[in-house]
C-alpha cells in the first residue's frame, strides 16, 4: 500500500475542524529525541543509521497512539510520495531528500508523525487542526512517555534532551502554528507583526518551514528558546502571542471592509474570476488566490463556498497531489493546464462573489 | 610574572587571544619582546603576530597553547571542535561533555536560560525528587547544628544516612 492510499483523501482530511480555524489552519508540537551514545544522523555512517533505524521503528510501531499506521524506510519510498508526504506537512523537506537510514511513521488520522533520522534519531509530532496547540503537547508527551521505557534517549540533568543542534537542546520542543494572514498582508501591516514576534523569541516563516516562502499568505510561528522554561512556559507564551496575532488579524480584515471595501472586493473578484476561468495556471499563483478565495468564504461574499473546498483546493492543486490523480507522467506546464480544468469544475457550482451588503451591491447576483 | 621566552626578566608585554572563549595568553619581557617584533604597541597588530608575521617562536608557542584545544576529538564518535564550528551541531550526545567549555555562553545566546526545567524521563524523576530531598535534610541539619538542637540533628544525619 502507498502512503498515498494508507492516507484519509484530501476531501475527507479537509473536513477536520479545530478552534480559530478560520485563521489558524494547524498546529503542531514536535520533540526531539535522540539515542545514547550512537551518533547523530548527519555524522553517523551509514551502518550506525540503519542500526538506530532498526531500533527505533520496531519502537514506534508498537505504540497504541499510532495505531493504524504507515511506517516505511525513506529508501522504499518514491520521490512523488515523499512529495506528497511534505504537501501534507507531515515530514520536512529535508527529511524528504532523505534515503536509506532513515523512516518515517505517520498513524492514518496525520495526528502523530514519527520522523527517524531526520536531524535528530527522533522528531516526533503530534498535528491538530485550528489553534489546539495544548491537545498537541498532550499527544505528544503521551507518545514520548510511552517510548520512554523502550528507547534510552540522551538527556542530562541539567542540560535537558541532547540534540544535534544546540538550538533544540532541553526540551527538544518545537510549537508551531501555521496561520492564515491575508488581511495583515493586504493591510500592510505584516512586517509589524513579524517584527514584534520575532522580538518576543518566535521565529515566522513560510508554508513549508525554514527557507520558504509565506505561499498564500500563510505564515508559520513558532519558538526558538527550547531551554531555561519548562513545555507548559513555552506553550503558554507562544499562545500568548498567537492569540494576539489572531486578533491583530481579525481587526485587519475588519478595518480593510469597513475603510477600503472596493480594494478588497476587488482582490476576491479577480482572485475568483481567474480561478474560475483560466485554462492553465501555477500553483504558486493558484495558492496566492485561493487564499483570497478563503478570504472571501470567511468574509461571506460566497454563497456556497465553504472552508473545506478551499482548503481542499489549496493541496489537491500542489505538485505531487495534482500528478498523483494522473497517470501518466506531467510536465509543468501539463500541470498547469490540468490544474487550471480541475479549478474551473471545482468552482462551477460557486456563485460569483456577492457585495458587502446593499449600498456596496455590486449588481444583481 | 615572568616572561615566557627567556624565564628571567619580568613579563613587560602581554599577549591575549581569545579562542573560541579560551583566553590565551602570552607574556613577554621587554628584550624578548624587542626580539619577537612585538615592541611596539601602537604598530602591533595581533592578527598579524597569530598568522606568522613576527618569528615563527612566538607563532610556535601561541598555537603550542592553542593545540590541546584545536585537537579535541569526541572519544565516543571521534567528532572534533573544528568540526562544530564548521556545521553547528554536534556528533553525538556525548559531545555536550566533550566540548562543554565555552558551551554556556552560547546557550546564553540562544536561549532563555542554560539549565534545564522542562519534562525529565520518569526514571530519572525520582532521583531528581530524592537529590532534592537530600539537599533539604542537609540544610535543615546545618540550620539545627547552628540553633544547637542536637537531638533533632542527629536524627537528621541519620536520615540522611540512610537516603546515600
Amino acid at each position: 500500500m502507498t502512503i498515498h492510499d494508507f492516507l484519509a483523501p484530501v476531501s475527507v482530511a479537509c473536513q477536520r475542524t479545530g478552534p480559530s480555524d478560520h485563521i489558524v489552519m494547524s498546529s503542531r508540537v514536535r520533540l526531539a529525541r535522540n539515542l545514547r551514545k550512537q551518533p547523530f544522523p548527519a555524522w553517523a555512517k551509514k551502518p550506525d543509521r540503519l542500526r538506530v533505524l532498526e531500533m527505533v521503528k520496531p519502537a514506534v510501531e508498537s505504540l497504541p497512539q499510532l495505531s493504524p499506521h504507515f511506517a516505511a524506510a525513506m529508501d522504499e519510498l518514491s520521490p512523488l510520495d515523499k512529495q506528497i508526504l511534505v504537501e501534507r506537512h507531515l515530514i520536512s523537506r529535508e527529511h524528504a531528500a532523505k534515503g536509506a537510514g532513515s523512516g518515517l511513521v505517520v498513524n492514518q488520522e496525520e495526528s502523530v508523525c514519527v520522523m527517524i533520522n531526520e536531524e535528530d534519531h527522533l522528531r516526533m509530532q503530534a498535528l491538530r487542526p485550528g489553534l489546539q496547540l495544548k491537545a498537541c503537547w498532550q499527544a505528544i508527551d503521551a507518545v514520548d512517555s510511552t517510548l520512554e521505557p523502550k528507547l534510552d534517549f540522551a538527556f542530562s540533568p541539567e542540560l535537558g534532551y541532547l540534540t544535534a543542534c544546540p538550538t533544540n537542546l532541553g526540551t527538544g520542543i518545537r510549537v508551531s502554528a501555521m496561520l492564515h494572514l491575508p488581511g495583515l498582508v493586504l493591510a500592510e501591516d505584516i512586517t509589524r507583526v513579524i517584527n514584534a514576534s520575532n522580538k518576543l523569541g518566535f521565529a515566522v516563516r513560510g508554508l513549508y518551514g525554514e527557507g520558504t516562502e509565506a505561499l498564500g499568505n500563510v505564515f508559520q510561528v513558532s519558538n526558538q528558546m527550547t531551554l531555561g522554561e519548562s513545555e507548559s512556559q513555552i506553550i503558554e507564551r507562544i499562545s500568548k502571542a498567537l492569540l494576539q496575532i489572531i486578533e491583530d488579524e481579525e481587526n485587519a480584515r475588519q478595518l480593510l471592509l469597513e475603510q477600503k471595501p472596493k480594494i478588497i472586493l476587488n482582490h476576491i473578484g479577480r482572485a475568483y474570476g481567474i480561478l474560475a476561468n483560466a485554462h492553465t495556471i501555477t500553483s504558486k499563483e493558484t495558492m496566492n488566490l485561493l487564499s483570497l478565495l478563503r478570504l472571501g468564504g470567511e468574509l461571506g461574499l460566497f454563497e456556497k463556498l465553504t472552508r473545506a473546498l478551499t482548503d481542499e483546493l489549496f493541496l489537491l492543486t500542489q505538485p505531487a497531489h495534482l500528478q498523483r490523480q494522473h497517470t501518466e507522467k506531467l510536465g509543468a506546464e501539463e500541470r498547469d493546464i490540468l490544474r487550471s480544468d480541475m479549478l474551473r469544475e471545482r468552482l462551477r457550482h460557486i456563485a460569483r462573489p456577492h457585495g458587502l451588503g446593499p449600498q456596496n451591491q455590486s449588481g444583481p447576483v | 610574572m615572568l616572561c615566557n621566552v627567556c624565564k628571567q626578566n619580568e613579563a613587560k608585554v602581554h599577549l591575549t587571544k581569545i579562542v573560541r572563549d579560551k583566553m590565551q595568553k602570552l607574556d613577554l619581557c621587554e628584550d624578548c619582546s624587542k626580539e619577537k617584533g612585538v615592541d611596539d604597541p601602537t604598530n602591533f597588530s595581533l592578527t598579524e603576530v597569530l598568522l606568522g608575521k613576527v618569528t615563527e617562536e612566538v607563532a610556535a608557542m601561541v598555537q603550542a597553547e592553542a593545540a590541546p584545544e584545536v585537537g579535541l576529538k569526541c572519544p565516543t564518535c571521534g567528532y572534533s571542535q573544528a568540526d562544530f564550528k564548521k556545521a553547528g551541531r554536534f556528533g553525538c550526545a556525548d559531545c555536550y561533555a566533550t566540548f562543554g567549555e565555552g558551551l554556556e555562553t552560547m546557550l546564553k545566546t540562544m536561549h532563555r536560560g542554560t539549565r534545564h526545567t522542562g519534562k525529565v524521563p520518569a526514571a530519572l524523576q525520582q532521583s531528581r525528587a530524592e537529590a532534592q530531598k537530600l539537599k533539604q535534610l542537609q540544610k535543615r541539619l546545618e540550620k539545627a547544628i547552628e540553633e544547637e538542637r542536637f537531638e533533632e540533628a542527629a536524627q537528621l544525619r541519620d536520615e540522611i544516612k540512610r537516603m546515600k
